[in-house]
């Protein structure tokens, strides 16, 4: 596009930037002229179309505007071209004092509740929030450490949700025992999804695995006999701390406040929820961490970046795909039923593509393979959307320009981190396929 | 024997639906290696700008339904066109060259606001037209069941024969089909022989949008209803006809999209409605495990 502008450079640049605007007016023009222009509703039974004018000038003139800003600021900051460097070295920075962040992101997180700006809709939004973080690092065993699409996702976040769902209104069995339950299920959905398909193409293997997610909805909307259908499960019991519920009072034993001697206040509940995915969270973060540096961590980051060679030396591919398959819907599994436990009520409507989307843009806009990647990156997903809810009719719509436009300008991710967890001639050797990651 | 003759002409009508948008998908892969997620985004807006064209030629005035029906199409195929043009340029082209997963997640992207777009600017309510083409021809008489075939079927079918004949001669007869060739076979190479890469892309994306905008057209004609959400499902079910076919390769494509709609016409028309998408994902799945390339794809040799 700024090559476009190069011929033009024998007329004064004002002119050159007002023509390439102009241009840009002119494409605007035409594709807003029927959609934003037009608009089509039903009267009294019948089609009618009315014009909007007004609305079409508006965009018009934004679109030029707008492309005059972005010539500006090309020309202003060059560095603002393709990735900035001022950004690869907030990478590097990042990367290089993990510890230290790592530290004081978990003494933040752990105070959080009790710091003075916590009131109810933060420690709910934070709690939302862990959950995508959760999630994400779920799907970077399998799309970051192991390579592999999977865009359907969701599927196992569902089976985990139903599971506890399910077994929680049938048999009543609490969430504890169904938590590794839910895993073990989601772990299972995992291997029987993974065996036929894994040795397809990347491709094929995310088409087949969006199938698949879509197989699970559409049987849960339509199985009611089995799942409620699009009514869903409502009354999935709420977790309890050692058996002691967060309600005002219960029939039998006692209850939180009563056992610490405090007042009833429903917030307990949801500060209660949050250190459970809090820890659920850290324990995927620890499991991972550790399991990179096992054979099979190894063994999947090989395979990632050349399945010929890692299966020259033996690895075998079928088992090592399947594992990092199975890890990750368990922790996807893990996810699911806590958020069953969260609301109380589950249905078919949230576990749509979107969430998969939405889950796999967490792992790539953070950087695939980086753990701290996910984090900023599942904050910065659901929290603006969230900071927008007043604009909430244009959310979505704001949402998936800002994918394009992060792509655009970082296609790594925030944080591209795809250096081989360990290397050969130790930290001086060079990291294979990192691309234009850090310094 | 009657009713699978009425549940073959669904599914062919069906099918050709899939089959043209197939390609829109199989067209963009084969050439850029990418799965242009917002396909189905595109096939939604010309089904909108159908909509919206046929209201507006109703309350003109224009009752001659080739004039009207040839009216819309070439609206439809314009500003559909340039949808998936602008859409190239601004989310696929300063992405050509970095890897795949970047490609994919802003065409999801892409996909997500074109659907918010039109949502926001067209309302969320179903969108309705009257009844263009009515009437219907009786094939085939049995006391109980009469096998019929209206003549929107027809229009459909035709159509898509005449378009599949014209997209052929395209390819294979003309310099920018030869042009598409070269960049699927080696883009390098093609660059160096001189092709304008970037050119012949672009057109890639205008060719694959015309035909969904037909597409689009086709559906609001057949069905009469359309929403904003559309097109996701289609998308999705059009790309399981481009790998069932196998992707890259073009009648693959339409064999693909045949496939998928007599499926989906089989499956409802004997078994249950409600599963008819299950269905077929199903066979994507059964075909990619017992024929990974698709039916006619070439098998793929990775080499070292």
């Amino acid at each position: 596009m700024v090559d476009g502008a190069a011929p033009a450079r024998k007329f004064s640049p004002v002119l050159a930037i007002l023509k390439e605007a102009g241009l840009t007016a002119a494409v605007a023009f035409a594709l807003a002229l029927p959609l934003i222009g037009l608009r089509g509703f039903t009267r009294g039974g019948q089609m009618v179309v009315e014009t909007r004018f007004e609305w079409l000038a508006v965009a018009v003139v934004v679109v030029f505007l707008g492309r005059v800003a972005l010539i500006l600021s090309r020309r202003a900051l060059p560095a603002l071209r393709r990735g900035g460097g001022h950004v690869a070295g907030w990478g590097g920075a990042i990367e290089r004092h993990r510890l230290a962040l790592g530290a004081a992101a978990l003494a933040f997180v752990l105070a959080m509740p009790f710091m003075p700006f916590a009131d109810r809709y933060i420690v709910d939004v934070f709690t939302l929030v862990l959950i995508y973080v959760m999630l994400g690092w779920g799907l970077n065993i399998v799309v970051g450490l192991a390579g592999l699409l999977d865009l359907g996702y969701v599927a196992f976040y569902a089976v985990g949700a139903y599971s506890f769902a399910l077994l929680g209104t049938t048999f009543n069995l609490s969430f504890w025992a169904c938590l590794p339950i839910a895993g073990a299920c989601a772990a299972m959905f995992g291997i029987l999804l993974g065996y036929p398909v894994l040795r397809l193409r990347g491709d094929y293997l995310a088409i087949v695995t969006l199938g698949f997610g879509e197989i699970v909805r559409l049987v849960l909307t339509n199985w009611v006999d089995f799942s409620g259908g699009p009514n869903g499960i409502s009354g999935i019991p709420r977790p309890t701390l050692f058996g002691l519920e967060f309600k005002k009072r219960v029939a039998e034993g006692q209850t939180f406040h009563e056992y610490f001697g405090i007042e009833h206040a429903g917030v307990h509940r949801i500060i209660f929820l949050y250190y459970v995915i809090l820890m659920l969270a850290l324990l995927t973060n620890f499991f991972v961490l550790r399991i990179r540096r096992l054979p099979i961590g190894r063994a999947w980051e090989a395979l990632r970046e050349d399945e010929i060679a890692s299966r020259a030396l033996g690895i075998n591919p079928v088992n090592t795909k399947l594992s990092a398959f199975a890890l990750g819907a368990m922790f996807g599994g893990f996810a699911g039923s806590f958020f069953a436990a969260r609301s109380g009520f589950i249905s078919p409507e949230s576990f749509t593509f979107i969430e998969s989307a939405i889950i796999l843009s967490i792992v790539v806009l953070g950087g695939m393979g980086s753990q701290i990647g996910v984090v900023l990156a599942a904050a910065a997903i659901i929290l603006v959307p969230e900071m927008l809810r007043e604009f909430s009719e244009y959310r979505m719509l704001v949402f998936g320009m800002a994918m394009v436009l992060i792509m655009i300008w970082r296609p790594r991710g925030l944080l591209s981190h795809r250096k081989p967890t360990i290397l050969l001639h130790g930290r001086g050797g060079r990291a294979g396929g990192g691309g234009e990651g850090g310094p | 024997m009657a009713y699978f003759l009425q549940q073959l002409i669904n599914g062919v009508t069906l099918g050709s639906i899939y089959g043209l948008i197939a390609i829109g998908y199989t067209m963009v892969y084969g050439i850029i290696g990418m799965i242009n997620f917002a396909h189905g985004e595109i096939y939604m807006i010309g089904a909108f700008l159908a909509v919206l064209s046929f209201t507006m030629l109703g309350a003109a005035g224009v009752t001659w339904v080739p004039l009207a029906l040839v009216m819309v199409l070439l609206v439809a195929i314009v500003f559909t066109a340039t949808y998936a043009w602008a859409v190239e340029r601004v989310a696929y082209r300063p992405l050509r060259g970095s890897h795949r997963l970047a490609a994919l997640i802003s065409a999801i992207g892409m996909s997500l606001a074109l659907q918010n777009y039109v949502l926001l600017s067209q309302g969320a309510g179903v969108k309705a037209v009257a009844p263009i083409i009515t009437g219907r021809l009786t094939v085939y008489e049995t006391p109980g069941f009469d096998v019929t075939l209206s003549y929107i079927q027809i229009f459909v079918m035709v159509l898509t024969v005449t378009l599949m004949a014209a997209f052929a001669t395209l390819i294979s007869r003309t310099a920018l089909g030869r042009a598409q060739r070269a960049c699927e076979q080696d883009r390098g190479m093609a660059l160096l022989l001189g092709i304008d890469v970037d050119r012949t892309i672009s057109l890639t994306f205008v060719v694959g949008a015309a035909l969904a905008a037909v597409a689009g057209v086709m559906v609001t004609l057949y069905y009469g209803v359309i929403d904003f959400f559309m097109g996701f499902i289609a998308g999705l079910k059009a790309f399981t006809a481009a790998v069932l076919g196998g992707i890259g390769s073009l009648p693959g494509a339409m064999l693909g999209g045949m496939l998928l709609g007599m499926v989906e016409a089989f499956w409802s028309g004997y078994f249950s409605v409600e599963y008819k998408d299950v269905a077929a994902f199903g066979i994507l799945v059964l075909v990619l495990i017992f024929r990974p390339t698709g039916l006619l794809g070439r098998p793929e040799i990775e080499k070292v």
